[in-house]
């Protein structure tokens, strides 16, 4: 089991409010994602959760129990840190092994355990290694795997693929999520990186200034944003936002059309444009178009798009994908 | 990246290298060479460097003539003394300001370095009549109290410079592996740490060993370490210079080989981690 | 950073060293200011009386007092210069390679090893002695009338003395930060077509400033207080020829049993100190925001 539930929590660091109240709800087996921009609250969100700040209001329940006040030894949870925070004199096995000594459990159980954490993780060939003579993305396995053997009741992530370079960060976002099928625990996942919440996520929960700007899964996320901040910050490239007439045309002081929800054309559409800036990655385009009456948008065309800096194009909104807001950003 | 140097260039700062280094090592050296003569041989003029009769007698009469061990034992006991007490409080306490900051912390750090400044003729009085009143005038214990004291700054400087190092997030790490507060200093804070301690500890030592205002003041004949035992040769009776130098041969040479060993470490604590 | 649990033990630990160290230093300061403002000998107990500024009168007044200031001051001063350019020369040395280079360099920081007791021994009987002494020696060997070191330049022998135990002191930090200087903006300078003195004064020696500043402080605080140098060779004199401020309190106080005039002179050592301890400990502050 490993439901969390945070009611009225809030967060200061003296005169400074981190994170003013906030009510969240973590069902068993989910995996949920904070996301947010740096600074907005989600690693202290995920600390607190850990017990390792404590709250400055509200109350924590872990599966319907307070652990408000309980050190964060005796919450049952596990935490993989961005740094990974391997012991560097122990070798791979002794950090698998650390917790399961610390719980004080038996050493033919213990050497089980770091086994067959070892096999999952593809770590037997290292286990008599030190941590600085592994890759990255083998100390990230081995803190993965020093957060698997003790059965924790919901793993705890802080950005853990921000030290990875681009190409292992994607395999390590597969096994993770894998790791989430087989175990189907708890894990709650820190990033500020969009993609890996809308890869990763059953439910995603945006954070902006210690606020929740929306909970949902990320489809919901991506169709339905609640304000300009989430349509903003969920989907690649940004979401374009119009204002001035083009937006009254349609009763709204701002409207938001995303890069993949507009036509191209070389010959006719609604907004005519200049291109500035056209990016070929093969499988698609992106054009940084100037656009007469619009300002600057970004559109996405699937596959190959032949056009030019300079050359004039024709764009078209889809029909029903034009997201409207009122003047306090609010989705209308 | 390397460059080639060109012989001529390195032969002639192995030239002037070797002759500054020789000339400051020089009155060592000659103190040396100077305990394995006779007295006689010791103001022999013109001077013998290397060649003339080697004896060990100087050795022996210091030990028997001025009981040499006992001050030895002396400066062993306040110098080791000393440190372990004052690693005993500096410990927990750089771990809270390194682990563990608050806002007061760095006043605290600098107030600590402040009372490392205080002259020690501003408390000689008043240490000089308590110590009376308490009969802890040459005492092996008042002598390590006041070491204590006095390096204690330095100790907790040292050792907070050095658990600044340790990542915070791995002491975090072992709290959520199930760590008590005793096992996270015990597993994980101290085997990583113990290279940070050990070099502090040796700083320490050099430093008490050397100290020579509170021994001075504060020892006579019972308790007084090497550097009040070699005072006492400065009255001027007879020629002594071979016994005085294999008395000093004898003081130096240990800590002269922990020094060497500690030179980096030294930079650290001598300029409070300011230059590393 | 940490929860309410850890932030309480945390109070705890630090406990015992702040508690030590306010005792240490609060208690006998404050007895020693005490002191000053009265008469107080130990020759003549139970006649205590306070006086007030008359101590600092008399201390400040006395003619030894100002010789001992000014022997302080030439005595700092002195070492200092000795070794700021002694020992940026030195690093500069010992930063090129050569053969043995590591020997050299720990020969050179040797002497800051040596107990001061036995330093100033060494000096005073096997090198500065009239007679016996080496340099007497040598001085005879150049046709030359050898010098008595210490009763006609007691001052300059014993600055001699005590910059040769803090010159390596001077030479290990400056080439702790010269090795600290990034290998790339050497390179950079020598594109620009720097040559080996213009690269030592744009780019080497302003690397060096803030060492340069930490080892002139550091060494005042140390020099401010020497004693035992002095206590063996000349016990301060001929006369007060060689008697600095430390010592002269050591006499007051130790020889004279003269508590209030020593503690007078205490709390003058002090004020002294902390003037250049002000900037010091701002210094190392400015540095442990970095």
């Amino acid at each position: 089991m490993g439901s969390i539930r945070l009611e009225n929590v809030s967060k200061s660091f003296g005169e400074a409010t981190v994170i003013p109240s906030l009510d969240l709800d973590i069902e068993d087996g989910e995996f949920v994602v904070f996301v947010g921009p740096s600074g907005c609250g989600k690693s202290t969100l995920l600390r607190l959760i850990a017990g390792l700040e404590d709250v400055s209001g509200g109350r924590i329940l872990i599966d319907g129990n307070e652990v408000t006040d309980t050190p964060p030894a005796k919450r049952r949870l596990a935490m993989v840190f961005q740094s990974y925070a391997l012991y560097p004199h122990m070798s791979v096995r002794g950090n698998i092994a650390f917790p399961l000594k610390m719980a004080g459990e038996d050493k033919a159980v213990i050497d089980k355990k770091v086994g067959d954490a070892a096999r999952v993780l593809n770590l037997t060939d290292y286990l008599d290694r030190k941590p600085r003579q592994l890759s990255g993305g083998q100390r990230q396995r081995v803190a993965i795997g020093r957060a698997i053997v003790r059965e924790p009741t919901a793993f705890l992530f802080d950005e853990p693929l921000s030290n990875l370079d681009a190409a292992l960060r994607v395999n390590m976002r597969l096994e993770i999520s894998e790791l989430h099928q087989q175990l189907a625990t708890t894990m709650i996942y820190v990033t500020h990186d969009q993609v890996e919440a809308m890869t990763m996520a059953d439910k995603i929960v945006v954070l902006n200034a210690g606020r929740i700007e929306q909970v949902g899964s990320p489809l919901e996320l991506y169709r339905n944003p609640k304000n300009l901040f989430v349509a903003g910050f969920i989907g690649s490239p940004k979401m374009n936002f119009i204002n001035g007439a083009t937006a009254k045309g349609h009763d709204a002081a701002t409207i938001g059309v995303r890069p993949e929800h507009i036509a191209l054309s070389t010959s006719e559409g609604l907004w005519k444009g200049t291109v500035g800036v056209a990016e070929h990655l093969g499988s698609d385009t992106f054009l940084h178009i100037s656009t007469e009456g619009v300002g600057n948008v970004t559109a996405r065309v699937g596959g190959e798009f032949s056009v030019r800096h300079g050359d004039t194009v024709y764009l078209t909104p889809e029909d029903g994908k034009i997201h409207r807001f009122d003047a306090d950003g609010k989705a209308l | 990246m390397a460059r080639a140097i060109s012989p001529r260039r390195k032969a002639f700062f192995t030239l002037i290298g070797w002759t500054i280094g020789l000339a400051i090592f020089f009155p060592i050296l000659w103190t040396f060479l100077t305990s394995f003569k006779t007295e006689g041989e010791a103001i022999a003029s013109p001077p013998s460097l290397l060649f003339f009769d080697w004896t060990t007698e100087n050795y022996s009469e210091v030990q028997s003539r001025s009981d040499y061990f006992k001050h030895a034992m002396n400066s062993v006991v306040i110098s080791f003394g000393s440190t372990i007490l004052g690693l005993l409080i500096a410990i927990p306490s750089a771990w809270a300001m390194a682990f563990s900051p608050t806002k007061r912390t760095k006043d605290i750090l600098m107030w600590m370095l402040s009372t490392k400044m205080l002259p020690p003729v501003g408390v000689l009085v008043p240490i000089y009549l308590i110590f009376r009143d308490w009969n802890l005038l040459d005492t092996r214990l008042g002598l390590t109290i006041v070491m204590t004291l006095i390096n204690l700054p330095i100790i907790v400087w040292m050792l907070y410079t050095y658990f600044k190092e340790i990542p915070g997030d791995i002491l975090e790490a072992a709290r959520m592996d199930g760590a008590s507060l005793a096992k996270e200093i015990v597993y994980v804070l101290a085997p990583m740490a113990v290279p940070g301690i050990a070099s502090t500890m040796l700083l320490n030592i050099i430093l008490a060993w050397n100290e020579a205002f509170w021994t001075l003041n504060l020892s006579a004949a019972k308790a007084a370490p090497l550097t009040a035992f070699i005072a006492s040769y400065s009255s001027p009776e007879g020629l002594f210079w071979a016994k005085l130098s294999a008395a000093s041969t004898l003081a130096i040479a240990p800590i002269l080989v922990l020094g060497w060993f500690s030179q980096r470490q030294l930079v650290r604590g001598l300029t409070f981690g300011a230059v590393k | 950073m940490a929860t309410l649990h850890t932030r309480s033990s945390a109070r705890l630990m630090m406990a015992p060293a702040v508690i030590m160290l306010l005792v240490w230093m609060a208690v006998p300061l404050a007895m020693t200011l005490y002191f000053s403002f009265l008469r107080y000998n130990l020759l003549t107990p139970g006649l205590e009386e306070w006086v007030g500024f008359f101590n600092y009168k008399y201390f400040l007044t006395d003619p030894a007092f100002g010789d001992a200031l000014v022997n302080t001051l030439l005595l700092v001063g002195g070492v200092l210069l000795i070794t700021v350019i002694g020992g940026t020369m030195l690093a500069l040395l010992l930063d090129q390679p050569f053969f043995g280079q590591g020997i050299v360099r720990l020969m050179v920081i040797a002497p800051f090893f040596v107990m001061p007791t036995v330093s100033a021994l060494v000096w005073k009987n096997m090198f500065m002695h009239p007679v016996y002494g080496l340099f007497a020696y040598v001085w005879k060997l150049f046709g030359l009338e050898p010098v008595d070191w210490l009763a006609s330049l007691p001052l300059f022998s014993i600055t001699m003395m005590v910059a040769w135990q803090w010159l390596p002191f001077a030479t290990l930090i400056l080439l702790t930060a010269l090795q600290s200087l990034d290998e790339e903006q050497k390179e950079a300078a020598e594109m620009d077509g720097a040559g080996f003195f213009s690269k030592f004064v744009y780019i080497v020696l302003p690397h060096l400033a803030r060492a340069i500043t930490v080892v002139i402080l550091i060494e005042t605080i140390f020099l401010l207080s020497v004693f035992a140098e002095i206590l063996v060779t000349t016990s301060g004199g001929p006369g007060t020829q060689s008697t600095n401020i430390t010592y002269l309190v050591y006499t007051q106080a130790l020889l004279q049993f003269d508590v209030g005039g020593a503690s007078a002179g205490g709390i003058i050592a002090v004020i002294l100190a902390n003037i250049v301890a002000f900037f010091l400990i701002r210094l190392i502050g400015k540095n442990l925001e970095a």
